[in-house]
């Protein structure tokens, strides 16, 4: 009832939904950098949104003992079982004794390999999820047995997903100081692309300014205050950086903009380069935004259906009889 | 009310919302930010999903689907008009908390640094941030992490440009009036001044958060050489007992 970890990619860790309700006492939520992937990975396996491996760039061997369904979403990367390539955006079935491998991202940054079950891990404050930051929880290494409560359920699911990978635009609200923000900046945040910057992670990350920056003179002395998931502080050196799920919960830079919680997936799914842009919306059409997230999370469990299958995935195609009747035309 | 600045409300995102007591610390904005929390919890609304306090202002998450912000403005105003806030009282259950302390030396390599910009010798530093009687303002950044204040005006210092690639846990830092002692290994833009053998936050504890909002704090300094002790007292050398 485990899967073996025999080697993993530096960022792998079980995530769920996080640990809403300790904001007073300095724990922000953290749970899967991409929500949508974690809901995205359940309803290919037909079962309420739980925990999963999140692999940050890069996955590893697993290898599992027991028959095992999994799913993987999120960030496309390049899977096999036993050789065998697996499909991204699906759920599999696999014989006890697989082993599956993962490799490098080829868009985005977190892939999710969701059990059909759970991790079957203790919980800490509500929780399976790690929250590195917090010290909750650590980073899956080479030689971890991963405990798993297996259930039946289905797989061989697909569903079609909107592309987050790939960067693009990130609508935003006002925040605390965006006041402070003179007009012709907002404008001028607005107007400008971005690129992810090397440096992120799960708290955050800096997005590079192709021109100048946009810091304030007086940005030093701004009383800490509190910090939401989707806040774009601007540091000192006038590069933004926009908070994720397992940012700080406080903060003194000051804040020129939130972004929307269902554009999160975009921007923690931005990898290098990825070119963002930022867009001021009213509160209306955030309203909007936000009401269509849910109806699409509340549509995913009916929207994942069975794979028809790309021949070219099927390494031993000969051996299936494709068209019952018909028979090579050099037999007798 | 309305002539006056304070209270004041403001969204944050698309799910939040912000009551500011002033746009400064003080105490009266402080107490009154507590104060006011503990009456929403009292208050006990429905779609309210989480709140929490800054050093002046309380914080309130909320389904913005399931209460339109006009809703809960109006709830928020109600109850803001119903007593004077600044002059409520601290929470009750208050304790007053001893964390021996390291200052300078190779543990806290900032001491001189901060201490100049205060205008002040290593030894009167120490001597000042010392005998301080603090109290927790706030809780937050990270798990179990305290604010402290209010310090000596000339600890009125700014923050670094630049940020601290890493402090331990335990560290004690110092900018514009207010200690943080850190509760994970973090950077900060904050100097780091002291170092304690406190652990803030321990998960699977009966009480995973140490310090609470209104607990009063001091850092009575001890040698470089009595660090490892406190390192092996899995209380940290803390004493506390109630106020």
């Amino acid at each position: 009832m485990t899967l073996i970890v025999h080697s993993a990619g530096p960022g792998v860790t079980v995530q769920d939904l996080g640990r809403p309700g300790y904001l007073a006492q300095g724990l922000s939520q953290g749970g899967a950098a991409d929500r949508l992937a974690l809901a995205e990975g359940a309803a290919l396996l037909g079962q309420p949104i739980g925990n999963a491996l999140e692999m940050a760039g890069f996955g590893g061997r697993f290898q599992t003992t027991i028959p095992l369904r999994i799913a993987l979403s999120g960030a496309p990367m390049r899977a096999t079982a036993d050789g065998a390539p697996l499909a991204w955006n699906a759920s599999h079935s696999l014989p006890a004794g697989a082993t599956v491998d993962i490799g490098g991202a080829s868009t985005g940054v977190y892939g999710y390999l969701t059990v059909g079950g759970t991790f079957d891990l203790p919980q800490h404050l509500g929780a399976t999820s790690a929250h590195l930051a917090a010290g909750l929880g650590r980073v899956i290494t080479n030689g971890d047995h991963l405990p798993i409560s297996a259930k039946d359920g289905p797989s061989g699911l697909t569903l079609p997903v909107e592309n987050r990978l790939e960067g693009g635009i990130l609508r935003v609200l006002p925040s605390l100081q965006t006041d402070l923000f003179p007009q012709a900046e907002r404008a001028r945040f607005e107007a400008e692309t971005f690129t992810r910057d090397a440096r992120g992670n799960r708290m955050g990350l800096r997005v590079l300014p192709q021109t100048r920056g946009f810091g304030l003179d007086h940005g030093q002395t701004i009383l800490s205050e509190v910090i939401t998931p989707g806040d774009i502080q601007i540091p000192g050196d006038g590069a933004p950086y926009v908070l994720l799920a397992e940012c700080q919960t406080t903060g003194g830079y000051p804040r020129i903009g939130t972004v929307l919680p269902c554009d999160l997936p975009r921007v923690a799914q931005a990898g290098p380069g990825a070119p963002l842009r930022f867009l001021f919306v009213t509160r209306v059409e955030a309203l909007t935004a936000e009401t269509a997230y849910r109806a699409h999370l509340d549509r995913l469990p009916r929207s994942a259906v069975p794979r028809v299958r790309n021949p070219a995935d099927i390494p031993d195609l000969l051996s299936y009889t494709l068209i019952s009747g018909v028979t090579a035309g050099d037999m007798p | 009310m309305s002539s006056q600045p304070f209270p004041s409300l403001a969204s944050v995102g698309l799910d939040g919302l912000l009551v500011r007591f002033a746009d400064h610390l003080s105490e009266p904005a402080n107490r009154a930010a507590l104060a006011f929390r503990a009456a929403l919890e009292r208050a006990n609304i429905p779609q309210i999903e989480e709140t929490s306090t800054s050093l002046v202002s309380t914080y309130v998450r909320f389904d913005p689907l399931h209460l339109p912000l006009e809703r809960l403005e109006a709830q928020i105003k109600a109850l803001l008009a119903g007593q004077d806030w600044y002059a409520a009282e601290l929470p009750s259950g208050r304790r007053l908390i001893e964390i021996p302390t390291v200052y300078g030396t190779d543990l806290a390599p900032q001491l001189a640094e901060a201490a100049r910009l205060a205008g002040m010798s290593e030894a009167e530093a120490i001597t000042s941030l010392s005998s301080a009687r603090t109290r927790v303002t706030t809780i937050g950044f990270a798990p179990g992490q305290p604010y402290l204040g209010t310090l000596p005006e000339p600890w009125d210092i700014p923050r670094q440009t630049g940020l601290t690639p890493k402090v331990p846990v335990g560290a004690l830092v110092v900018a514009i009036r207010q200690f943080v002692l850190f509760s994970v290994s973090t950077p900060t833009g904050w100097r780091h001044i002291g170092q304690t053998a406190a652990q803030l936050f321990q998960p699977d504890a009966a009480e995973p958060f140490l310090l609470r909002p209104g607990d009063e704090v001091v850092f009575p300094a001890v040698p470089r050489d009595a660090f490892e002790a406190l390192q092996a007292d899995p209380m940290g050398g803390i004493r506390m007992r109630p106020l």
